[in-house]
C-alpha cells in the first residue's frame, strides 16, 4: 500500500539552515545537508528546502546548494523560495531537485504552472499555499509569506492550479502554523477530499496524535513539520512507529 | 566497468548519475551509438511524457540501439514503460522489448479520494525474481511517481499494488525495468543499483 509521508522542512538562508539546532550526531547542524541526510537516516519520506533568502544575488547559492544536497541524500527534496521562472526550475532540477515548489509567483502569474507542468510534468511541480481562516469563515489566500491578504479563497485557487498543472499542494494554515495544537483539519479534509492531487498538510503539528488526525481525519497524504523535528520535541522514529501501532501505513 | 546513462529528454539523469556516484559507481552520460554499444551495463532513465521522449528516441536513432542492446540495461520509470510494447499515454507504440502494455492508473468514484493519480510515496514490492532484487526483503519501500503502469505479466518480476496489482518490475533476456525510482528509495534503491551493477 501506498503510505503516508513524513516530510521534514528546513527553512534556509545564504546556504545555511535557520533553526540550526543542537543535534549531538551531527557535526553542523547548520548545514542542511548534514540535517537533510540525518533526517533521511531516520526514516524522513521527503524532505523540503526553503529558501528564505531567494534574492537574485543569492540564487546561485541556492543551486549550488541543492546539487550538494543532490549527491548526499538518497530521497526525494522539494526546494522552494522566489521561484519565479522556467529558467528558474530549470536550474534547481538539472542541479538534482526532484521537485520544486511555487506559490507567491504562481498566484501571480498561473501561467508559471502551466509552463512548468508542460516542460518539466506535473510530477514536480508542488503549489505551495498559505491560508487564514477569517471571521467571515472562508480560508483565504496570502501572498508573500503571508503578509499579503488576496480576496482569492483557497479552495478556488487550488482547484484552478491543478487545473493548470500542479501535481502536489502544500497547504500551510496560518492559523496554525507555530501553535502546536494541530493541523487544520477541516480545510486539508476539503481539499484532500476535492482534488485529485495530492495534498500535504502543513502548520501545528505538536503531538504525534495530531500526525493521526491530520492523516484519519482530514486524509492528508503527507505531513510537513519543522521545529518539532529541529528541536527533538518528536523523533522520527517514534511518529512513524506510534503511526504505525494507530494502523496508519508509514514506511519503516 | 563502463558504465553509461543513456541520454534523452527525461528528467531524472542527474539524479541518476549522482545515486550511482553514492554507491561508488563512475558513469557517462551520452547518446552516442559507439559508446552506448562499447558499455557494460547501460541505464535507461526516464520522467516525462511517453509519446515526446519516444519521438526523441526515433530522431536520434535511439529506440533501434536501446533494442538491439545485448548487454545488461536497466529502464527505470519512463524508461521501463517506454520498453514496453505499447503505452495509452498519447497513444504511443513504443519499443516492444517487453510484450505488457503500459496503461492510465483509472481508480473508481468510490476510490477516488484515496487513490490519487499520479501515485506519489513509498509503496511495497513483492513477489521478487532474478537477482536485480538479491538480499531484499519482501514488501521493501520503493519510491514511485507515475500515473500510468504496466500490467502484469510472464515479464513481470516484481509486482506493487496501487488501485490493483501491476507490475514494479520487468525482465526480459538482458533488459530489467523498474517503475519505481531507484535513485531516490534510499538504501534500498542503492541495493538495487548495486545488484545492477553486479549482474
Amino acid at each position: 500500500m501506498l503510505t503516508k509521508r513524513i516530510i521534514p522542512c528546513l527553512d534556509i538562508r545564504d546556504g545555511r539552515t535557520v533553526k540550526g539546532i543542537n543535534f549531538e550526531n551531527i557535526r553542523d547542524a547548520g548545514d542542511p545537508v548534514e540535517l537533510g541526510a540525518f533526517y533521511a537516516a531516520q526514516g524522513a519520506d521527503e524532505l523540503v528546502f526553503l529558501d528564505i533568502t531567494a534574492t537574485n544575488e543569492k540564487r546561485k547559492t541556492l543551486s549550488e546548494l541543492v546539487n550538494r544536497i543532490s549527491h548526499h541524500i538518497n530521497i526525494p527534496f522539494t526546494v522552494g523560495g522566489g521561484i519565479s521562472s522556467v529558467e528558474d526550475v530549470s536550474v534547481l532540477l538539472q542541479n538534482g531537485a526532484d521537485k520544486i515548489s511555487v506559490n507567491t509567483s504562481a498566484f501571480k502569474n498561473p501561467e508559471l504552472i502551466k509552463d512548468l507542468a508542460k516542460e518539466f510534468g506535473s510530477q514536480c511541480v508542488v503549489l505551495a499555499i498559505d491560508t487564514k481562516l477569517e471571521s467571515d469563515g472562508n480560508w483565504y489566500v496570502y501572498l508573500n509569506g503571508g503578509r499579503v491578504k488576496t480576496d482569492t479563497k483557497c479552495v478556488d485557487w487550488a482547484k484552478q492550479a491543478v487545473d493548470l498543472g500542479a501535481g502536489e499542494i502544500l497547504l500551510t494554515s496560518m492559523n496554525h502554523d507555530g501553535t502546536k495544537q494541530g493541523f487544520a483539519l477541516d480545510i486539508t479534509a476539503t481539499l484532500a477530499k476535492l482534488l485529485p492531487v495530492p495534498v500535504i498538510a502543513s502548520g501545528g503539528g505538536g503531538t504525534m496524535e495530531h500526525f493521526v488526525d491530520v492523516f484519519n481525519i482530514a486524509k492528508a497524504d503527507a505531513a510537513l513539520a519543522a521545529s518539532i523535528f529541529h528541536f527533538k520535541e518528536i523523533g522520527i522514529p517514534e511518529l512513524k512507529q506510534y503511526l504505525n501501532e494507530k494502523g496508519i501505513v508509514v514506511r519503516i | 566497468m563502463k558504465l553509461v546513462i543513456i541520454k534523452y529528454n527525461a528528467g531524472n539523469i542527474q539524479s541518476v548519475l549522482y545515486a550511482l556516484e553514492r554507491i561508488g559507481v563512475e558513469a557517462v552520460v551520452t547518446d552516442d551509438e559507439s559508446l552506448i554499444r562499447a558499455a557494460d551495463k547501460v541505464i535507461f532513465p526516464g520522467v516525462g511524457e511517453a509519446s515526446t521522449a519516444m519521438n526523441y528516441l526515433k530522431e536520434r536513432g535511439l529506440d533501434q540501439i536501446i533494442k538491439s542492446l545485448t548487454q545488461p540495461v536497466l529502464g527505470i520509470c519512463l524508461g521501463m514503460q517506454l520498453m514496453c510494447a505499447y503505452s495509452e499515454e498519447n497513444d504511443t507504440p513504443c519499443l516492444g522489448i517487453f510484450d505488457e502494455q503500459v496503461k492510465q492508473f483509472k481508480p473508481d468514484a468510490k476510490e477516488q479520494a484515496e487513490l490519487k493519480v499520479p501515485q506519489i510515496g513509498w509503496n511495497t514490492i513483492y513477489d521478487l525474481k532474478t537477482s536485480l532484487f538479491n538480499d531484499l526483503k519482501e514488501n521493501s519501500y520503493c519510491y514511485f511517481v507515475h500515473g500510468y503502469y504496466a500490467a502484469k505479466g510472464i515479464h513481470t518480476i516484481a509486482t506493487t499494488d496501487y488501485v490493483l496489482p501491476y507490475s514494479a518490475a520487468l525482465y526480459r533476456d538482458n533488459f530489467y525495468g523498474v517503475q519505481f525510482h531507484p535513485e531516490k528509495s534510499a538504501v534500498i534503491g542503492e541495493q538495487i543499483l548495486k545488484n545492477f551493477i553486479q549482474l
